[in-house]
Protein backbone atom coordinates (compact mmCIF):
# COMPACT_ATOMS: atom_id res chain seq x y z
CA UNK A 1 0.00 0.00 0.00
CA UNK A 2 2.82 2.37 0.81
CA UNK A 3 4.76 3.38 -2.17
CA UNK A 4 7.41 5.80 -1.27
CA UNK A 5 8.00 7.69 -4.43
CA UNK A 6 7.30 11.11 -3.07
CA UNK A 7 10.58 12.56 -1.83
CA UNK A 8 8.77 15.07 0.39
CA UNK A 9 7.25 12.25 2.46
CA UNK A 10 10.59 10.70 3.25
CA UNK A 11 11.54 12.85 6.28
CA UNK A 12 8.06 12.33 7.78
CA UNK A 13 8.41 8.61 7.57
CA UNK A 14 11.85 8.56 9.14
CA UNK A 15 10.46 10.72 11.92
CA UNK A 16 7.74 8.13 12.52
CA UNK A 17 10.34 5.40 12.44
CA UNK A 18 12.49 7.30 14.91
CA UNK A 19 9.51 7.63 17.24
CA UNK A 20 8.81 3.92 17.00
CA UNK A 21 12.43 3.05 17.70
CA UNK A 22 12.60 5.40 20.66
CA UNK A 23 9.35 4.03 21.99
CA UNK A 24 10.67 0.48 21.70
CA UNK A 25 13.87 1.58 23.46
CA UNK A 26 11.80 3.15 26.25
CA UNK A 27 9.99 -0.17 26.76
CA UNK A 28 13.27 -2.08 26.87
CA UNK A 29 14.86 0.34 29.32
CA UNK A 30 11.62 0.55 31.27
CA UNK A 31 11.38 -3.19 31.75
CA UNK A 32 15.04 -3.60 32.66
CA UNK A 33 14.55 -3.02 36.42
CA UNK A 34 11.79 -5.64 36.53
CA UNK A 35 13.87 -8.20 34.63
CA UNK A 36 16.82 -7.47 36.91
CA UNK A 37 14.90 -7.76 40.19
CA UNK A 38 13.16 -10.98 39.10
CA UNK A 39 16.54 -12.38 38.03
CA UNK A 40 17.99 -11.55 41.47
CA UNK A 41 14.90 -13.05 43.11
CA UNK A 42 14.98 -16.35 41.25
CA UNK A 43 18.74 -16.72 41.76
CA UNK A 44 18.37 -16.06 45.49
CA UNK A 45 20.28 -12.79 45.52
CA UNK A 46 17.64 -10.55 47.06
CA UNK A 47 18.84 -10.92 50.64
CA UNK A 48 17.01 -11.99 53.75
CA UNK A 49 13.45 -11.13 52.77
CA UNK A 50 13.33 -11.49 48.98
CA UNK A 51 9.53 -11.45 48.72
CA UNK A 52 9.30 -8.12 50.51
CA UNK A 53 12.19 -6.72 48.45
CA UNK A 54 10.58 -7.87 45.21
CA UNK A 55 7.26 -6.27 46.18
CA UNK A 56 8.95 -3.06 47.26
CA UNK A 57 11.10 -2.73 44.15
CA UNK A 58 8.17 -3.32 41.79
CA UNK A 59 6.03 -0.94 43.83
CA UNK A 60 8.62 1.83 43.83
CA UNK A 61 9.14 1.47 40.08
CA UNK A 62 5.37 1.73 39.57
CA UNK A 63 5.42 5.00 41.47
CA UNK A 64 8.46 6.23 39.51
CA UNK A 65 6.78 5.62 36.16
CA UNK A 66 3.57 7.17 37.43
CA UNK A 67 5.52 10.28 38.44
CA UNK A 68 7.32 10.32 35.07
CA UNK A 69 3.92 10.17 33.33
CA UNK A 70 2.59 13.04 35.42
CA UNK A 71 5.72 15.12 34.75
CA UNK A 72 5.22 15.22 30.98
CA UNK A 73 2.75 18.12 31.02
CA UNK A 74 4.52 20.37 33.54
CA UNK A 75 7.83 19.69 31.78
CA UNK A 76 6.36 20.92 28.50
CA UNK A 77 4.75 23.97 30.10
CA UNK A 78 7.84 24.98 32.02
CA UNK A 79 10.70 24.08 29.68
CA UNK A 80 8.99 23.64 26.32
CA UNK A 81 10.36 20.10 25.98
CA UNK A 82 7.53 17.91 24.84
CA UNK A 83 7.55 14.21 25.58
CA UNK A 84 3.84 14.01 24.91
CA UNK A 85 4.27 11.22 22.36
CA UNK A 86 5.94 9.05 25.01
CA UNK A 87 3.42 9.71 27.73
CA UNK A 88 1.26 6.76 26.77
CA UNK A 89 4.29 4.46 26.90
CA UNK A 90 5.18 5.78 30.36
CA UNK A 91 1.58 5.30 31.47
CA UNK A 92 1.55 1.73 30.19
CA UNK A 93 4.86 0.98 31.90
CA UNK A 94 3.24 2.26 35.10
CA UNK A 95 0.40 -0.19 34.56
CA UNK A 96 2.68 -3.14 33.78
CA UNK A 97 4.71 -2.50 36.93
CA UNK A 98 1.52 -2.19 38.98
CA UNK A 99 0.39 -5.50 37.48
CA UNK A 100 3.70 -7.19 38.40
CA UNK A 101 3.55 -5.68 41.91
CA UNK A 102 -0.06 -6.89 42.31
CA UNK A 103 0.71 -10.35 40.90
CA UNK A 104 3.72 -10.75 43.21
CA UNK A 105 1.56 -9.91 46.20
CA UNK A 106 -1.21 -12.29 45.07
CA UNK A 107 0.86 -15.24 43.87
CA UNK A 108 4.25 -15.18 45.57
CA UNK A 109 3.48 -13.48 48.89
CA UNK A 110 -0.06 -14.71 49.58
CA UNK A 111 -0.13 -17.75 47.24
CA UNK A 112 -3.64 -16.93 46.12
CA UNK A 113 -4.99 -17.24 49.65
CA UNK A 114 -8.10 -15.37 48.52
CA UNK A 115 -9.63 -15.31 51.97
CA UNK A 116 -6.60 -13.59 53.47
CA UNK A 117 -6.37 -11.24 50.50
CA UNK A 118 -10.05 -10.30 50.76
CA UNK A 119 -9.60 -9.65 54.50
CA UNK A 120 -6.56 -7.51 53.70
CA UNK A 121 -8.47 -5.39 51.18
CA UNK A 122 -11.28 -4.68 53.64
CA UNK A 123 -9.23 -4.34 56.82
CA UNK A 124 -5.86 -2.94 55.76
CA UNK A 125 -5.94 0.66 54.60
CA UNK A 126 -2.61 0.29 52.80
CA UNK A 127 -3.96 -2.62 50.78
CA UNK A 128 -7.24 -0.77 50.21
CA UNK A 129 -5.37 2.21 48.77
CA UNK A 130 -3.10 -0.01 46.70
CA UNK A 131 -6.02 -1.96 45.25
CA UNK A 132 -7.87 1.29 44.53
CA UNK A 133 -4.88 2.65 42.61
CA UNK A 134 -4.56 -0.59 40.65
CA UNK A 135 -8.30 -0.79 39.92
CA UNK A 136 -8.16 2.73 38.43
CA UNK A 137 -5.13 1.90 36.28
CA UNK A 138 -6.87 -1.09 34.63
CA UNK A 139 -9.49 0.84 32.57
CA UNK A 140 -6.85 3.48 31.75
CA UNK A 141 -4.52 0.82 30.35
CA UNK A 142 -7.33 -0.88 28.43
CA UNK A 143 -8.27 2.40 26.73
CA UNK A 144 -4.67 3.31 25.90
CA UNK A 145 -4.87 2.67 22.17
CA UNK A 146 -5.73 4.85 19.20
CA UNK A 147 -9.00 3.05 18.58
CA UNK A 148 -10.29 3.79 22.08
CA UNK A 149 -9.07 7.38 21.94
CA UNK A 150 -11.10 7.91 18.77
CA UNK A 151 -14.11 6.03 20.03
CA UNK A 152 -14.35 7.75 23.39
CA UNK A 153 -13.62 11.24 22.08
CA UNK A 154 -14.05 13.81 24.85
CA UNK A 155 -14.84 11.13 27.40
CA UNK A 156 -11.33 9.70 26.97
CA UNK A 157 -9.60 12.74 28.51
CA UNK A 158 -12.15 12.79 31.29
CA UNK A 159 -11.59 9.10 32.02
CA UNK A 160 -7.83 9.47 32.06
CA UNK A 161 -7.99 12.25 34.62
CA UNK A 162 -8.66 9.45 37.13
CA UNK A 163 -4.90 8.90 37.05
CA UNK A 164 -4.65 11.77 39.55
CA UNK A 165 -6.64 9.77 42.10
CA UNK A 166 -4.56 6.68 41.33
CA UNK A 167 -1.37 8.66 41.98
CA UNK A 168 -2.68 10.01 45.29
CA UNK A 169 -3.80 6.52 46.36
CA UNK A 170 -0.43 5.01 45.38
CA UNK A 171 1.51 7.62 47.37
CA UNK A 172 -0.68 7.07 50.45
CA UNK A 173 -0.32 3.28 49.97
CA UNK A 174 3.46 3.65 50.26
CA UNK A 175 3.23 5.89 53.35
CA UNK A 176 0.92 3.45 55.14
CA UNK A 177 3.07 0.36 54.61
CA UNK A 178 5.99 1.60 56.70
CA UNK A 179 6.53 2.14 60.41
CA UNK A 180 7.06 5.71 61.60
CA UNK A 181 7.93 8.31 58.90
CA UNK A 182 11.05 7.25 56.99
CA UNK A 183 12.32 9.56 54.27
CA UNK A 184 11.59 7.72 51.01
CA UNK A 185 7.78 7.44 51.12
CA UNK A 186 7.61 11.05 52.30
CA UNK A 187 9.69 12.21 49.31
CA UNK A 188 7.49 10.30 46.85
CA UNK A 189 4.38 11.63 48.57
CA UNK A 190 5.71 15.20 48.30
CA UNK A 191 6.51 14.81 44.58
CA UNK A 192 3.04 13.44 43.83
CA UNK A 193 1.49 16.21 45.95
CA UNK A 194 3.37 18.90 43.98
CA UNK A 195 2.36 17.36 40.64
CA UNK A 196 -1.29 17.16 41.67
CA UNK A 197 -1.22 20.67 43.15
CA UNK A 198 0.12 21.89 39.80
CA UNK A 199 -2.99 20.45 38.07
CA UNK A 200 -5.32 21.88 40.68
CA UNK A 201 -3.72 25.31 40.39
CA UNK A 202 -4.07 25.27 36.63
CA UNK A 203 -7.65 24.12 36.87
CA UNK A 204 -8.58 26.88 39.32
CA UNK A 205 -6.89 29.57 37.22
CA UNK A 206 -8.68 28.36 34.12
CA UNK A 207 -12.01 28.50 35.90
CA UNK A 208 -11.39 31.97 37.22
CA UNK A 209 -10.25 33.44 33.92
CA UNK A 210 -13.63 33.77 32.14
CA UNK A 211 -15.05 35.66 35.11
CA UNK A 212 -12.19 38.15 34.97
CA UNK A 213 -12.34 38.64 31.23
CA UNK B 1 -8.57 -14.50 77.62
CA UNK B 2 -5.56 -16.76 77.45
CA UNK B 3 -5.45 -19.53 74.93
CA UNK B 4 -2.71 -21.88 75.91
CA UNK B 5 -1.71 -24.53 73.43
CA UNK B 6 1.36 -26.43 72.46
CA UNK B 7 3.31 -24.89 69.58
CA UNK B 8 2.50 -26.47 66.25
CA UNK B 9 5.76 -27.26 64.50
CA UNK B 10 5.85 -29.08 61.20
CA UNK B 11 8.17 -32.12 61.15
CA UNK B 12 10.12 -30.56 58.28
CA UNK B 13 11.07 -27.66 60.51
CA UNK B 14 12.76 -29.85 63.07
CA UNK B 15 16.39 -30.72 62.61
CA UNK B 16 17.18 -34.30 63.61
CA UNK B 17 18.33 -34.28 67.20
CA UNK B 18 21.75 -35.83 66.53
CA UNK B 19 22.52 -33.45 63.68
CA UNK B 20 21.50 -30.57 65.86
CA UNK B 21 23.57 -31.72 68.82
CA UNK B 22 26.57 -32.30 66.60
CA UNK B 23 26.36 -28.83 65.22
CA UNK B 24 26.09 -27.40 68.72
CA UNK B 25 29.14 -29.28 69.98
CA UNK B 26 31.14 -28.31 66.91
CA UNK B 27 30.26 -24.67 67.36
CA UNK B 28 30.88 -24.60 71.06
CA UNK B 29 34.06 -26.63 70.66
CA UNK B 30 35.28 -23.95 68.32
CA UNK B 31 34.39 -21.34 70.88
CA UNK B 32 37.34 -22.28 73.03
CA UNK B 33 38.28 -18.80 74.13
CA UNK B 34 37.17 -17.92 77.63
CA UNK B 35 35.05 -15.04 78.76
CA UNK B 36 37.99 -12.79 79.64
CA UNK B 37 39.45 -13.30 76.19
CA UNK B 38 36.09 -12.53 74.66
CA UNK B 39 35.87 -9.27 76.48
CA UNK B 40 39.45 -8.28 75.85
CA UNK B 41 39.98 -5.34 73.51
CA UNK B 42 39.04 -6.21 69.96
CA UNK B 43 38.82 -4.47 66.66
CA UNK B 44 36.21 -5.17 64.05
CA UNK B 45 36.79 -8.90 64.59
CA UNK B 46 34.17 -10.66 66.67
CA UNK B 47 35.56 -12.66 69.55
CA UNK B 48 34.35 -16.14 70.32
CA UNK B 49 32.32 -16.79 73.41
CA UNK B 50 32.05 -19.84 75.56
CA UNK B 51 28.48 -20.78 76.26
CA UNK B 52 26.64 -23.90 77.24
CA UNK B 53 23.44 -24.96 75.49
CA UNK B 54 20.36 -24.93 77.69
CA UNK B 55 16.95 -26.55 77.54
CA UNK B 56 15.06 -23.29 76.95
CA UNK B 57 16.17 -23.31 73.32
CA UNK B 58 13.99 -24.22 70.38
CA UNK B 59 14.91 -27.13 68.13
CA UNK B 60 14.12 -25.15 65.01
CA UNK B 61 16.79 -24.58 62.39
CA UNK B 62 18.53 -21.24 63.06
CA UNK B 63 18.39 -18.56 60.37
CA UNK B 64 21.68 -18.07 58.51
CA UNK B 65 24.14 -15.69 60.20
CA UNK B 66 24.31 -13.69 56.97
CA UNK B 67 20.60 -12.84 57.22
CA UNK B 68 20.61 -12.22 60.98
CA UNK B 69 23.40 -9.69 60.52
CA UNK B 70 22.16 -8.02 57.32
CA UNK B 71 18.44 -7.60 57.95
CA UNK B 72 18.07 -5.39 60.98
CA UNK B 73 15.86 -2.72 62.43
CA UNK B 74 18.17 -0.35 64.29
CA UNK B 75 16.84 3.08 63.39
CA UNK B 76 19.76 4.89 65.03
CA UNK B 77 21.66 3.77 61.92
CA UNK B 78 18.90 4.39 59.36
CA UNK B 79 15.47 3.01 58.55
CA UNK B 80 16.59 0.65 55.76
CA UNK B 81 16.98 -3.01 56.69
CA UNK B 82 20.59 -3.03 55.47
CA UNK B 83 21.53 0.36 56.90
CA UNK B 84 22.66 -1.01 60.30
CA UNK B 85 24.97 -3.59 58.66
CA UNK B 86 26.52 -0.83 56.56
CA UNK B 87 26.71 1.93 59.15
CA UNK B 88 26.80 0.51 62.67
CA UNK B 89 30.58 -0.08 62.58
CA UNK B 90 30.98 3.54 63.74
CA UNK B 91 29.61 2.70 67.19
CA UNK B 92 32.31 2.43 69.86
CA UNK B 93 31.47 -0.46 72.16
CA UNK B 94 34.59 -0.34 74.30
CA UNK B 95 34.70 0.78 76.98
CA UNK B 96 31.05 0.23 77.89
CA UNK B 97 29.23 0.83 81.12
CA UNK B 98 25.70 -0.05 82.14
CA UNK B 99 24.11 1.99 84.89
CA UNK B 100 21.58 0.12 87.01
CA UNK B 101 19.62 2.44 89.26
CA UNK B 102 16.19 3.50 90.45
CA UNK B 103 14.31 1.56 93.11
CA UNK B 104 17.16 -0.74 94.16
CA UNK B 105 19.19 -1.00 97.37
CA UNK B 106 22.51 -1.22 95.58
CA UNK B 107 22.57 1.00 92.49
CA UNK B 108 25.72 0.56 90.45
CA UNK B 109 27.50 1.53 87.30
CA UNK B 110 28.99 -1.66 85.86
CA UNK B 111 31.81 -1.92 83.38
CA UNK B 112 30.62 -4.52 80.91
CA UNK B 113 33.40 -6.81 82.02
CA UNK B 114 32.30 -6.59 85.68
CA UNK B 115 28.69 -7.13 84.69
CA UNK B 116 29.64 -10.36 82.93
CA UNK B 117 32.23 -11.66 85.40
CA UNK B 118 29.89 -13.56 87.73
CA UNK B 119 27.50 -14.91 85.08
CA UNK B 120 27.55 -18.12 83.07
CA UNK B 121 26.83 -17.48 79.44
CA UNK B 122 24.27 -19.78 77.86
CA UNK B 123 23.28 -20.37 74.31
CA UNK B 124 19.58 -19.71 73.76
CA UNK B 125 18.08 -20.47 70.40
CA UNK B 126 14.97 -18.31 70.29
CA UNK B 127 12.34 -17.49 67.75
CA UNK B 128 12.22 -13.79 66.94
CA UNK B 129 8.98 -12.32 65.57
CA UNK B 130 9.11 -8.78 64.20
CA UNK B 131 5.99 -6.61 64.45
CA UNK B 132 6.38 -6.12 60.68
CA UNK B 133 5.37 -9.73 60.02
CA UNK B 134 8.66 -11.60 59.50
CA UNK B 135 10.53 -13.99 61.76
CA UNK B 136 13.93 -15.58 62.39
CA UNK B 137 15.39 -18.25 64.66
CA UNK B 138 18.49 -16.89 66.40
CA UNK B 139 21.14 -18.64 68.53
CA UNK B 140 21.84 -15.94 71.10
CA UNK B 141 24.49 -16.09 73.79
CA UNK B 142 23.44 -14.46 77.04
CA UNK B 143 22.29 -14.84 80.61
CA UNK B 144 19.08 -14.18 82.52
CA UNK B 145 18.36 -10.51 83.20
CA UNK B 146 17.23 -11.60 86.68
CA UNK B 147 20.87 -12.21 87.62
CA UNK B 148 21.69 -8.52 87.21
CA UNK B 149 18.47 -7.40 88.89
CA UNK B 150 19.08 -9.66 91.89
CA UNK B 151 22.57 -8.26 92.27
CA UNK B 152 21.28 -4.70 92.75
CA UNK B 153 18.43 -5.86 95.04
CA UNK B 154 15.14 -4.35 93.85
CA UNK B 155 13.08 -2.58 96.52
CA UNK B 156 9.56 -3.76 97.27
CA UNK B 157 8.18 -0.68 95.55
CA UNK B 158 9.82 -1.56 92.21
CA UNK B 159 7.16 -2.68 89.73
CA UNK B 160 8.74 -2.02 86.33
CA UNK B 161 12.13 -2.03 84.62
CA UNK B 162 13.08 0.70 82.16
CA UNK B 163 15.88 0.32 79.59
CA UNK B 164 17.76 2.91 77.56
CA UNK B 165 19.89 2.62 74.41
CA UNK B 166 23.09 4.62 74.03
CA UNK B 167 22.55 7.99 72.30
CA UNK B 168 25.58 9.22 70.34
CA UNK B 169 24.67 11.42 67.36
CA UNK B 170 28.29 11.54 66.23
CA UNK B 171 28.38 7.76 65.94
CA UNK B 172 24.76 7.19 64.89
CA UNK B 173 23.75 8.70 61.54
CA UNK B 174 20.05 8.08 62.21
CA UNK B 175 20.20 10.60 65.05
CA UNK B 176 21.48 13.26 62.64
CA UNK B 177 18.64 12.70 60.15
CA UNK B 178 16.53 15.48 58.69
CA UNK B 179 13.88 14.71 61.24
CA UNK B 180 13.55 12.17 64.02
CA UNK B 181 11.69 8.97 63.18
CA UNK B 182 11.63 8.25 66.92
CA UNK B 183 12.13 10.30 70.06
CA UNK B 184 15.74 9.51 71.04
CA UNK B 185 17.18 7.87 73.05
CA UNK B 186 15.38 4.60 72.35
CA UNK B 187 13.69 3.43 75.54
CA UNK B 188 11.88 0.23 76.44
CA UNK B 189 10.27 -1.29 79.49
CA UNK B 190 9.00 -4.47 81.09
CA UNK B 191 6.91 -5.32 84.10
CA UNK B 192 9.22 -6.57 86.88
CA UNK B 193 7.79 -10.12 86.67
CA UNK B 194 8.41 -10.16 82.90
CA UNK B 195 11.96 -8.94 83.50
CA UNK B 196 12.57 -11.65 86.10
CA UNK B 197 11.23 -14.44 83.86
CA UNK B 198 13.86 -17.08 82.99
CA UNK B 199 13.27 -16.59 79.25
CA UNK B 200 14.23 -12.91 79.48
CA UNK B 201 17.94 -12.58 78.80
CA UNK B 202 20.65 -10.00 78.37
CA UNK B 203 22.55 -10.99 75.27
CA UNK B 204 26.19 -10.42 74.35
CA UNK B 205 26.63 -12.89 71.51
CA UNK B 206 25.23 -14.53 68.45
CA UNK B 207 26.25 -17.84 66.85
CA UNK B 208 28.94 -18.28 69.50
CA UNK B 209 30.61 -14.93 68.87
CA UNK B 210 30.29 -11.44 70.31
CA UNK B 211 27.35 -9.44 68.97
CA UNK B 212 27.95 -7.51 65.77
CA UNK B 213 27.14 -3.81 66.21
CA UNK B 214 24.07 -4.00 63.97
CA UNK B 215 22.56 -6.59 66.30
CA UNK B 216 22.87 -4.35 69.35
CA UNK B 217 26.43 -4.72 70.61
CA UNK B 218 27.78 -4.94 73.15
CA UNK B 219 24.74 -5.89 75.24
CA UNK B 220 21.04 -6.06 74.47
CA UNK B 221 17.80 -7.44 75.82
CA UNK B 222 15.95 -10.42 74.35
CA UNK B 223 12.32 -11.07 75.29
CA UNK B 224 11.34 -13.85 72.89
CA UNK B 225 7.56 -13.79 73.41
CA UNK B 226 7.26 -10.10 72.52
CA UNK B 227 7.64 -8.33 69.17
CA UNK B 228 11.28 -7.66 68.32
CA UNK B 229 11.24 -3.93 69.07
CA UNK B 230 10.85 -4.70 72.80
CA UNK B 231 14.30 -6.34 72.74
CA UNK B 232 16.22 -3.08 73.11
CA UNK B 233 19.78 -2.84 71.77
CA UNK B 234 23.08 -1.40 73.06
CA UNK B 235 21.84 -0.83 76.60
CA UNK B 236 23.49 1.83 78.79
CA UNK B 237 20.92 2.13 81.56
CA UNK B 238 18.49 -0.10 83.43
CA UNK B 239 16.20 1.67 85.91
CA UNK B 240 13.70 0.10 88.28
CA UNK B 241 10.55 2.16 88.66
CA UNK B 242 7.20 2.14 90.36
CA UNK B 243 5.29 3.54 87.38
CA UNK B 244 5.07 1.99 83.91
CA UNK B 245 7.96 3.57 81.99
CA UNK B 246 7.53 5.23 78.57
CA UNK B 247 8.54 3.07 75.57
CA UNK B 248 9.72 4.42 72.21
CA UNK B 249 7.25 2.90 69.75
CA UNK B 250 4.36 3.43 72.11
CA UNK B 251 5.26 7.14 72.28
CA UNK B 252 5.53 7.25 68.50
CA UNK B 253 2.12 5.68 67.92
CA UNK B 254 0.20 4.49 70.99
CA UNK B 255 -2.66 3.07 68.92
CA UNK B 256 -0.32 0.78 66.99
CA UNK B 257 2.26 -0.23 69.61
CA UNK B 258 1.26 -1.03 73.16
CA UNK B 259 3.44 -1.31 76.25
CA UNK B 260 3.08 -5.11 76.34
CA UNK B 261 3.46 -5.89 72.62
CA UNK B 262 3.19 -9.61 73.21
CA UNK B 263 3.18 -11.62 69.99
CA UNK B 264 -0.47 -12.42 69.35
CA UNK B 265 -1.90 -13.65 66.05
CA UNK B 266 -5.39 -12.62 67.13
CA UNK B 267 -4.59 -8.98 67.88
CA UNK B 268 -3.78 -7.34 64.58
CA UNK B 269 -1.66 -4.27 64.06
CA UNK B 270 -4.18 -1.59 63.01
CA UNK B 271 -2.60 -1.48 59.55
CA UNK B 272 -1.72 -5.12 58.96
CA UNK B 273 -2.57 -8.65 60.08
CA UNK B 274 -0.46 -10.46 62.67
CA UNK B 275 -1.95 -13.88 61.88
CA UNK B 276 0.99 -15.08 59.80
CA UNK B 277 4.70 -14.41 59.43
CA UNK B 278 7.27 -14.75 56.68
CA UNK B 279 10.34 -16.76 57.74
CA UNK B 280 13.55 -14.96 56.75
CA UNK B 281 16.19 -16.56 54.57
CA UNK B 282 14.04 -19.10 52.75
CA UNK B 283 14.23 -17.55 49.33
CA UNK B 284 11.57 -16.22 47.03
CA UNK B 285 9.27 -19.20 47.57
CA UNK B 286 9.28 -18.94 51.36
CA UNK B 287 5.85 -19.82 52.70
CA UNK B 288 4.14 -17.72 55.35
CA UNK B 289 3.50 -19.66 58.51
CA UNK B 290 0.94 -19.12 61.23
CA UNK B 291 2.10 -16.90 64.08
CA UNK B 292 1.81 -18.52 67.51
CA UNK B 293 0.40 -16.91 70.64
CA UNK B 294 3.30 -15.47 72.68
CA UNK B 295 5.49 -16.51 69.76
CA UNK B 296 5.17 -20.16 70.80
CA UNK B 297 6.21 -19.50 74.42
CA UNK B 298 2.66 -19.60 75.82
CA UNK B 299 3.38 -22.56 78.08
CA UNK B 300 6.10 -20.60 79.83
CA UNK B 301 4.61 -17.09 79.94
CA UNK B 302 0.82 -17.20 79.58
CA UNK B 303 0.35 -17.22 83.36
CA UNK B 304 1.97 -13.76 83.55
CA UNK B 305 -1.12 -12.38 81.84
CA UNK B 306 -3.83 -14.47 83.51
CA UNK B 307 -7.10 -12.55 83.63
CA UNK B 308 -5.85 -9.74 81.38
CA UNK B 309 -7.73 -8.74 78.26
CA UNK B 310 -4.97 -9.07 75.68
CA UNK B 311 -6.90 -7.05 73.10
CA UNK B 312 -6.88 -4.13 75.55
CA UNK B 313 -3.35 -4.62 76.89
CA UNK B 314 -1.74 -5.18 73.49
Amino acid sequence: MLQITDVARKPRLSKALRFRLLRAALYWVGFAPAVWVFYLGFTNQLGANPVRTLEQELGIWTLRFLIATLMVTPLRNVTGISLLRYRRTLGLLTFYYALLHFTTYMLIDYRLDLQAIAADIVKRPYITFGMLAFAILVPLAVTSNDRMVRRLGGAWAKLHRWVYLAAAAAAVHYLLVVKSWPMEPLVYFAIVAVLLAYRLGKHLRRRRRPAVA
Amino acid sequence: MIISHAPIVRPSEITPRDVYLNRRSLMLGAAAAGLSAAMAPRGAEAAQLEASPRPLSTDEEPTALEHITNYNNYYEFGTGKEDPAKKAHTLTTEPWTVKVDGLVSRPAEFDLEDLLKPVTLEERIYRLRCVEGWSMVIPWVGFPLSEVLNRVEPLGSAKFVAFETVMRPDEMPGLRAFFNVLDWPYVEGLRLDEAMHPLTILTVGLYGETLPNQNGAPIRLIVPWKYGFKSIKSIVRITLTEEQPPTSWNKQNPREYGFYSNVNPEVDHPRWSQATELPIGQGIFAKRKPTLLFNGYADQVAQLYAGMDLTKFY
